[in-house]
């Protein structure tokens, strides 16, 4: 029995890995993928440290950015230890070998760490490596795994917990390549499975995958879900293909304009405002666009070559001489599975969670930009080594086979069900619904209308499926397994939306503009318990 | 439009129609299987050129799905020299292992004074995003299945490079079988690589830092030129030879 699975091998799972094989404990990494493939390598811009590199800073400020921009709605204690760890986080990275750009300022370690300014940051506190940083740090992170020996498994698509009397025994998987229900024993499980933005299909800069798996496999087992209402739209997307164009764009200098050439907005405010007020223009007819040309080409393709490629490729737009149409869309789900300062599950024992898919209160309301590749490398490290901790003193017996055997009879169901409406167009459907009227500013009228919609949808499941009927390498399969989960979150994430009569952070409610002390709280969620095994 | 796919299961090229119209390769794979045929197997990820997912073959170069734009005609194909595991999903667990042999990570690591060039010296270096593409496009492993390849040397190249590491010699000790000699230095890889990546500059580099460490090629040194002779005579360089 190994003492540590992680679920998820993104940099969150990677960090974790790292961390509590280092403690001494036997780690497994599951992913659904490998690990290269996650959506760390999505992220752009930075990472926050207060090392002060260019021009002052402060470990302190960086807390009170973080608190501001969380609008009520954090845990400074954890906000506190995030920000504190963060220079040794960079320290620890620079020890890996992460490729970070440089100052030419004759110093050494981590003081040679150039640092660029994102948006709601009263300094200029983001580490990066051009506009690859979290590429970059993955593949590093990914590179120290293998120097570790650190055992993966790859194409493990999680299917549930298993938990016996509230303690966590353990998890189910799809091996996607053989179709086999696998089960995986383990004395303490960390989930490091990723958000659930996918949800916005069609709207959104996260990959097919973030569909929230762990977080839908938490509510399964009994574990607590909290401020699910909270999700980031990023201000921009590129208009025709929402791949994300990094914040750094605008920290590096860049204007957001209109069709007129008017700009309406201090660019460099947190997400959720300058996200609000691109909408806004939207809405009155405007089309709107992100203007990098006074920066130059030569600057363009030193500090965003990434960005000005993908312009190039997927709007036909060269930065360096025109604009780029953009709109937000969804980019980070600040909520999710709620744990308590040692990052264990709510209501699951022995169970931890990190990363987007976690709720640790360290973004609150609306994250900043720089702080998530932070949060899954200083808080990786404390999940690792707390689960560790957790199996140190944990039973070794085993839990049986039960849920792997209803699991597979689900699989069989699936693969053996004749006659199903294809489910893609509402895969489809859910994105478009979720945009409309889960979006950026929501109305109660609206949010009523989609849980109904969504409703509907949930009957009619029964006789959605698959047509592809293989047994081994079914992607079709595991697309509706995941469009299952996307479903299963997406009233969570409505009722707690249409609960919150206010404005806060990245839930803005027409009717309802601003803030109500009487719901600065976290919204917590949970099913009642089912014993998964016995 | 109307592009052929290789299907594993038949082994034959099955045509599929598209709407016309500018549309990336990935979103036309999901395009046939979201409303033609579902049984269609590809890897996808983020859409961004960035996860190293979905490079596959089109006319038989590689690709990344998400970055080619479909032209009537086009024949897709997995890519090669990994087993196909269905249609144009393969496996990659084989070619990943050559990161591990080569030992590409910092052994030694050391605080050092890093400035911008000794950044831009492993910049583009570290963009791979370990698609696989220069894997397929590499022609010795139609003759050697257990070369360490491209991307794998390139990493091993970006560490051995890296002021922080105190040991470099470790990761070129790792590289030399089945290693930087056994490259023909076709450039097939530097054509396929999505990210702008030279492996074959990284290889001759490195080749470059073997023979600092005294490495030599080894099929050089099995053949044999008798004793090298500078006074004359044998193929040394004779300056007072004349001519």
């Amino acid at each position: 029995m190994i003492d540590v699975l992680i679920i998820g091998s993104g940099g969150a799972g990677l960090t974790a890995a790292l961390a509590a094989k280092n403690a001494g404990a036997s780690v497994t990494v599951a992913g659904k993928a490998y690990p290269t493939n996650s959506q760390t390598s999505m992220a752009q811009g930075g990472m926050n440290a207060a090392l002060g590199n260019v021009g002052e800073d402060h470990v302190s400020s960086h807390i009170a950015d973080t608190i501001k921009s969380a609008h009520g709605l954090c845990d400074e204690e954890m906000v506190r230890q995030m920000c504190e760890d963060a220079p040794q986080t960079i320290a620890w990275l620079e020890r890996l070998g992460v490729p970070f750009s440089r100052l030419d300022n004759g110093k050494s370690g981590t003081q040679t760490i150039a640092q660029r300014q994102m948006g709601g940051a009263s300094a200029k506190r983001a580490c990066y490596a051009q506009d690859y940083t979290g590429l970059k740090i993955l593949h590093t992170l990914y590179d120290t795994c293998l120097k570790e020996e650190i055992h993966f498994l790859d194409e493990h698509y999680l299917l549930n917990l298993i938990t016996k009397e509230g303690t966590v025994k353990g998890a189910t998987f799809l091996e996607i390549r053989t179709g086999e229900v696998k089960q995986i024993n383990a004395k303490s499980v960390i989930m490091a499975t990723g958000g659930y933005g996918a949800l916005y299909h069609g709207f959104t800069t996260n990959a097919y995958g973030s569909t929230g798996d762990g977080v839908a496999a938490v509510l399964r087992a009994g574990g607590a879900v909290s401020d699910m209402e909270f999700i980031q739209f990023h201000p921009t997307a590129l208009k025709h293909s929402c791949i994300l164009v990094s914040e750094s764009a605008r920290g590096e200098g860049g204007y957001l304009v209109n069709e007129k050439g008017e700009r309406f907005v201090d660019e460099l405010k947190p997400r959720d405002e300058v996200a609000r007020a691109i909408f806004s223009q939207m809405q009155e007819g405007q089309r709107v666009f992100l203007d990098v040309r006074h920066l130059g080409e030569e600057k363009l393709m030193e500090l965003l070559p990434q960005e000005v490629e993908l312009c190039k490729l997927h709007e036909h737009v060269d930065p360096a001489t025109e604009l780029i149409p953009i709109k937000p869309v969804a980019h980070y789900t600040m909520g999710g599975i709620d744990v308590d300062t040692a990052l264990e599950v709510n209501g699951i024992k022995g169970c931890f969670a990190v990363g987007e898919c976690s709720n640790a209160k360290v973004h609150g309301a609306n994250r900043l930009g720089g702080n998530s590749l932070l949060e899954i490398t200083a808080l990786g490290k404390v999940a690792g080594e707390n689960a560790y901790k957790h199996a140190v003193a944990a039973s070794s017996k085993t839990a049986d086979d039960t849920q792997q055997q209803k699991d597979s009879g689900e699989i069989e169901a699936l693969l053996s069900q004749n006659g199903v409406i294809n489910f893609y167009p509402y895969r489809e459907k859910l994105g478009n619904l979720f945009y409309d009227k889960v979006g950026i500013v929501r109305e109660n009228d609206q949010l009523s209308e989609a849980l109904n919609e969504i409703t509907m949808m949930q009957e009619i499941k029964n006789e959605m499926g698959i047509s592809d009927k293989s047994r081994v390498n079914n992607q079709n399969l595991v697309d509706f397994l995941e469009f299952q989960n996307a479903l299963l979150l997406a009233p969570t994430i409505i009722s707690s939306a249409i609960a919150r009569d206010e404005s806060r952070g990245a839930h803005y409610k027409v009717g309802f503009e601003h803030e109500d002390e009487a719901l600065k709280r976290h919204r917590v969620l949970q099913w009642k318990k089912e014993e998964t095994c016995k | 439009m109307q592009i052929k796919i290789l299907r594993s299961e038949t082994n034959t090229h099955q045509l599929y129609t598209l709407p016309a119209g500018e549309i990336p390769l990935l979103n036309a794979l999901s395009y046939i299987k979201e409303t033609q045929d579902a049984t269609l197997t590809f890897s996808a990820g983020c859409r961004a050129s960035v996860c190293g997912t979905c490079a596959v073959r089109v006319n038989g170069k590689e690709e990344l799905a998400c970055a080619y734009k479909v032209k009537p005609g086009d024949i897709i194909e997995p890519l090669q020299y990994h087993p196909v595991l269905r249609d144009l999903k393969v496996d990659k667990h084989k070619a990943k292992e050559t990161l591990s042999k080569s030992t590409a990570w910092l052994h030694s690591p050391q605080e050092a004074s890093l400035t911008q060039s000794d950044e831009r010296l492993s910049e583009t270096q570290t963009d791979c995003i370990l698609c696989d593409s220069c894997y397929s496009a590499c022609p010795v492993y139609a003759v050697n299945p257990d070369f360490l390849g491209p991307f794998a040397l390139t990493r091993a190249y970006r560490y051995s490079t890296d002021k922080r590491e105190g040991d470099a010699k470790a990761i070129i000790g790792n590289i030399q079988s089945n290693g930087v000699w056994d490259c023909t230095l076709c450039g097939e890889c530097t054509m396929a690589c999505p990210k702008g990546i030279d492996p074959k500059m990284d290889i001759t580099m490195l080749r470059g830092l073997s023979m600092q460490e005294g490495y030599e090629d080894p099929s050089f040194a099995t053949q044999s030129f008798g004793t090298p002779d500078f006074g004359g005579g044998g193929f040394g360089f004779d300056p007072n030879a004349g001519f």
